[in-house]
């Protein structure tokens, strides 16, 4: 299969790789995928409970290289905005930012997932409710 | 100076011995001739070069020549013995053995010939890629007429222990018939000390051009025949109709010609190459090698690299050119059959790469390979999440993952 430039650059040179401290309050973490279907992704987000805003992003991802771009550049997105605009952020943005053929929007829905159920974790954790996690 | 990316997909296809192309070149040029053609030199130069090319092969098998009937390839090959003896000896049975892990154009054809009302009994495999002697014996009957096991699997490089398969079949009245084609070339095969009936394979896994192969069809004790599945002019024995390629006959030919005389040093230089890059590699932790490590063809490995995905690790590696246990043409990934039925998980099935070295594979392309992998799966472990929770000792298990 051919990847885009952008898939590839993601790949090769991924962007906030790591692992931020879940005990913090402030983190929220999201747990997606499963790895018998060939992707798990690991979103987590540190927010600025003054501002709400996200302030720092890290993923892991075990998948194939679309998996790992989209969640890259989830963290690349996430990183300054709001927690409305992070949730704001829709799976086909990824896909054409990414150019992603369509055997791979999967990547991008979970990707998208990620985010969704990073913030959760988050508003669970400030005594938030939990966000109604939609199952693409 | 290396040249990217390294070839290792020898199991799919082997690159041409120029000293092949050397001897078809003739016969892609002036000796054009039909083979068949009786009356006139131009078809008598042509069939010399076949006679001579079916010399240099029966020599290899240890058969005589005039037992190989050429076909397009081991697919054409495969479909030619099962169709071919189902539709023969139908009188005496309708029961074929074959197991799991064949290849598609056993499994296929057996399939195809169930749907005609034959009946088939796919074996398992253990853990180590192998059939059980005491599984075929229990499955033999009276209406069993063909039991065929492939002789060196494609995809992790097990033998089968073909001479106990046979002698099994035979005590039973049944025909041995194996898919010889990653073994032809390889490793010794002879099909009479062997015990085989009828055996497929193919030209370009042993250096020679694609688009030709062969079957081997026994004609003495016992004198087998199998009903020709393409109808015409009456070629080979009346059992593969169509005019012959001959040039690619001729590289066949010289392609075994090759195979015996260097096969010793060739299997020398190539298991120790192969030893090395699997020493290597499975100094990475949580690496596993696949199949049989006693029982196998000297030019492959097929090794599992746990909490690294397939396509990604397949990425990573994009200096070489391998084959993964993860067919991912879809959203719904399909781990490798072949290893799925020697007991894999599916992460596991999808996480192996499959080396597969040649005749013209170098010490220094297997140095830059182990590197490469390794550096691979190192930043790839890196990234993955279930790499840091296996360290952190999660058992992943016990995790309820999202489906989605």
């Amino acid at each position: 299969m051919a990847y885009s430039d952008k898939v590839i650059d993601h790949y090769s040179n991924p962007r906030n790789v790591g692992t931020l401290d879940k005990s913090k309050k402030n983190v929220g973490t999201g747990l997606v995928g499963a790895p018998e279907c060939g992707d798990v992704m690991r979103l987590q987000i540190e927010v600025d409970e003054a501002t709400n805003t996200i302030t720092d992003a890290k993923f892991k991802t075990f998948g194939c290289g679309s998996a790992i771009a989209s969640s890259s550049l989830a963290t690349e997105w996430l990183k300054g905005k709001s927690i409305d605009e992070a949730l704001a952020i829709d799976n086909m943005e990824i896909v054409e930012e990414l150019a992603l053929p369509p055997v791979k929007i999967h990547c991008s829905v979970l990707a998208e997932d990620a985010i969704k159920s990073a913030i959760s974790d988050y508003r669970v954790k400030n005594g938030l409710p939990a966000l109604e996690l939609s199952h693409h | 100076m290396l040249k990217l990316p390294i070839y290792l997909d020898n199991n799919a296809t082997t690159p041409l011995d120029p000293r092949v192309l050397e001897a078809m070149m003739p016969y892609l040029t002036d000796v054009f001739g039909n083979a068949a053609s009786r009356n006139h030199p131009f078809g008598w130069a042509a069939e010399e070069g076949v006679d001579y090319a079916r010399e240099q092969i029966s020599k290899l098998i240890n058969c005589d020549a005039k037992e190989i009937i050429f076909t397009s390839g081991a697919t054409e090959s495969d479909n030619l013995g099962i169709k071919g003896v189902f539709e023969m000896y139908s009188q005496k049975g309708n029961h074929v053995i074959t197991a799991t892990t064949e290849h598609k154009a056993v499994l296929d054809t057996c399939k195809h010939i169930e749907k005609l009302g034959g009946r088939v009994t796919y074996l398992p495999v253990d853990e180590k890629g192998l059939i059980s002697l005491a599984d075929l014996e229990a499955a033999m009957t009276p209406q069993t007429i063909l039991v065929t096991i492939m002789y060196g699997n494609n995809e992790t490089g097990t033998i089968q222990p073909i001479r106990e398969i046979a002698k099994i079949a035979h005590a039973h009245g049944a025909l041995f018939m194996t898919d010889g084609t990653q073994a032809v070339g390889k490793i010794p095969v002879d099909v009479l000390a062997d015990g085989i009936d009828i055996m497929a394979f193919t030209a370009h896994k042993m250096y020679g051009p694609k688009g030709v192969g062969a079957l081997y069809v026994r004609r003495k004790n016992p004198r087998v025949k199998v009903t020709a599945q393409m109808d015409g002019g009456g070629h080979e024995r009346g059992m593969r109709s169509g005019t012959l390629n001959v040039p690619g006959i001729v590289g066949l030919g010289k392609a075994c010609e090759l195979a015996r005389l260097e096969m010793d040093a060739d299997t020398a230089r190539l298991s120790a190459m192969r030893d090395r890059l699997e020493k290597e590699l499975t100094t990475l932790e949580e690496s596993y090698i696949n199949g049989s490590v006693e029982h196998r063809l000297p030019h492959v490995t097929n090794i599992s690299f746990k909490y690294v995905e397939g396509e990604g690790l397949m990425m990573g590696v994009k200096d070489l050119a391998v084959s993964s246990g993860s067919a991912c043409t879809s959203a719904s990934l399909e781990p490798s059959y072949v290893l799925k039925a020697l007991g894999l998980s599916d992460d596991l099935a999808h996480s192996s790469l499959r080396f597969g070295l040649s005749r013209f594979t170098t010490d220094e392309q297997i140095d830059y390979a182990i590197g490469h992998v390794k550096e691979a799966v190192t930043k790839l472990r890196e990234m993955s999440p279930l790499w840091e929770m296996f360290k952190e000792g999660v058992d992943l298990s016990k995790i309820e993952w999202a489906e989605h």
